[in-house]
């Protein structure tokens, strides 16, 4: 036990490692858009394609899109500009009102040869690693719906969080349902 | 119903003091056990630390005790031949703590001894240690584990660990910290740091390794990763695509469960350490994960939803057909065998989620918490109580349950607590 007390300055080198293995290294150059989602408050041109404030999104997600077409991502007009699907509870089902945008990122993907990454979340009811499960099911579908549209099977690639990363902190059925969801991350080629 | 606050203040042994744990008993039981630990006698020149209030805070942790304020003790003896019985049986005591430090040139001799107030020639436990410095909160433990032995016939765990997982938001910066500490919060060490999530810390059997899941964000993976505690080395066990989580290790310490999904859908596998070979224990489309190990390393428990909504199934070690273990409740995830093998803790859902505990031979299930979202039980390695984790005022906090569900403790610290693992004996 006496090595407990010496061994502390040990112990902190070992955080600094851990850091490296847990593959967060280039912490200052990711942080920004690698943080929880957040969403700009004051974009006042909240439009939407689907009932979803799509406008609202940050450039999370959009690591691996050439510069030129990030408007079209970013317009709440253009179904691209959706990359956030929601899901309802316990369920693994796409919701029609998105394959216009699962269309849009097929095509897409395809005609640039994206490395897209479906990102599965789930609330925070239940066991985590069972979420974990859940999450990845949800993933996996967005994954067959653009798989199915002709986007090759070695350029799509599913990470589940399960509960871990909620998009709403809250602990009532209107943060859940925002927490639900699958994300499209477009990774840097 | 009985409060003490034993607020423990981290300062000297690490940076990280928001990560002082507060343990806070909210119920506890009538039936206290009276008993006074009394200062001990001797040097301490140094202030390292009270040896009789670690016993004491120890003892009152368990809500089983009823302890002697100091300013109401008539004496401060530090041995049997100093102690006047009878004074004590006036002000109710039944046990008496009693003892005393001597300087060494390493350290300190500490020496204790547990008397019964009614039978004077008794002496329940006691033992003379040599302490080097530095760890008199540790002989501290070490003392209150014996008392504790000798009164309720079960070991203590004072000496143990905790391992949790914390997260804290920072001008919204997110960070996760998996943290190892003593089982009262004291001495916690940041073992890994990191912008993502960290998740499921498990314990190896010899105490000395944690394995855990981590996230690799540039490279879009989660990687299934084992630590050596002292040492830092970490090794990754599985990065697979999709899911490389939930890590049980075996009794023995040799295999690893653990979920994998590379192959479309989360089942169950085996890890074999030594040879590094792994080996697929369950098949089925369905979602299987959360493995947990019987104390006798014959057979595991897990959660699957093949029949529909989340419920435990249990499978031998060397495979074969799964068998439903719950059918009460809406649904039932997350089981841990306990100590003895004979029942789970596991999270039953419907309504909230609570942590309940269930008769592996009868079926009967027992609900312990009250929710509704408590989840992570996890046994300390005596099988007395339970360490969980509940929604707090300031998000999830870690809570302990006696496994008759009359003791409860709260341990709260600055930000989000969870994923307790109590570590084996130590």
């Amino acid at each position: 036990m006496t090595t407990f007390k010496q061994n502390w300055l040990g112990l902190v080198m070992i955080a600094v490692l851990g850091i490296t293995v847990a593959g967060c290294g280039g912490k200052d150059k990711v942080r920004d858009d690698d943080a929880f989602p957040t969403y700009n408050e004051d974009d006042s041109n909240a439009g939407s394609t689907s009932g979803i404030d799509t406008s609202r999104l940050n450039e999370r997600g959009l690591k691996g899109v050439e510069s030129d077409d990030r408007r079209r991502f970013l317009d709440p007009n253009d179904p691209l500009s959706t990359r956030v699907f929601y899901f309802d509870f316990d369920s693994d089902r796409v919701r029609t009102e998105y394959m216009a945008s699962i269309q849009a990122h097929a095509e897409y993907a395809k005609r640039r040869g994206s490395r897209v990454r479906l990102e599965g979340h789930t609330d925070e009811r239940g066991t985590r690693e069972y979420n974990v499960g859940l999450g990845e099911r949800r993933a996996q579908a967005v994954q067959r719906l653009l798989a199915a549209q002709g986007v090759s099977a070695s350029s799509l690639r599913v990470l589940s969080f399960g509960e871990e990363r909620p998009q709403e902190l809250g602990h009532d059925e209107s943060a859940w349902s925002r927490n639900r969801r699958v994300e499209i991350i477009y990774e840097r080629q | 119903m009985k409060k003490y606050l034993l607020a423990l203040l981290l300062t000297a042994f690490t940076a990280t003091s928001h990560a002082a744990l507060r343990i806070e008993v909210t119920e506890g039981t009538t039936a206290a056990i009276p008993i006074a630990v009394v200062p001990f006698k001797g040097t301490n020149e140094d202030g390292e630390a009270d040896i009789a209030r670690v016993i004491q805070d120890d003892l009152g942790s368990t809500g089983l005790f009823k302890l002697m304020a100091r300013d109401k003790m008539l004496a401060m003896p530090g041995a049997r031949s100093d102690v006047n019985y009878k004074n004590w049986r006036t002000v109710s005591v039944d046990y008496l703590v009693v003892g005393q430090i001597t300087s060494t040139e390493s350290g300190y001799s500490v020496r204790f001894e547990l008397l019964d107030v009614y039978t004077p020639d008794r002496v329940l436990a006691s033992f003379e240690i040599d302490a080097p410095r530095g760890s008199l909160r540790r002989a501290g433990h070490m003392i209150a584990n014996r008392v504790y032995e000798a009164l309720t016939g079960h070991p203590g765990v004072f000496t143990t660990r905790i391992a949790y997982v914390t997260l804290t938001r920072r001008a919204g910066e997110i960070q996760y910290e998996l943290v190892v500490a003593d089982q009262d919060g004291y001495n916690p060490q940041v073992i890994a740091r990191s912008p993502e999530p960290i998740m499921s810390p498990s314990w190896s059997p010899d105490g000395r390794h944690l394995a855990y899941v981590a996230f690799d964000i540039d490279r879009g993976l989660a990687i299934l990763q084992v630590q050596d505690i002292g040492t830092g080395k970490v090794q990754a066990i599985s990065a697979r695509e999709g899911i490389n989580g939930s890590p049980a290790w075996s009794p023995d310490g040799r295999y690893m469960a653990l979920t994998l999904s590379y192959h479309g859908n989360p089942d169950i596998f085996i890890f074999d350490t030594k040879t590094r070979k792994m080996r697929q224990l369950t098949q089925n489309p369905a979602i299987d994960t959360e493995a947990s190990w019987s104390p006798d390393g014959q057979s595991l428990v897990f959660t699957s939803d093949r029949g529909g909504g989340a419920q435990i199934y249990q499978v031998a070690a060397s495979g074969g057909n799964a068998q439903r273990l719950t059918f009460e409740g809406k649904n039932n995830q997350r089981a841990v065998y306990s100590p003895d093998g004979k029942s789970l803790a596991l999270v039953q859902g419907g309504g909230g989620y609570r942590i309940a505990l269930m008769d592996i031979k009868t079926r009967a299930m027992r609900i312990l918490t009250s929710g509704p979202l408590d989840e992570s039980p996890s046994f300390a390695p005596n099988g007395q109580l339970l360490i969980y984790t509940r929604s707090g005022r300031s998000g999830a906090e870690l809570a302990t349950i006696s496994i008759d569900g009359r003791i409860k403790t709260r341990l709260t610290q600055r930000g989000e607590v969870r994923e307790p693992a109590w570590s084996p004996m130590q």
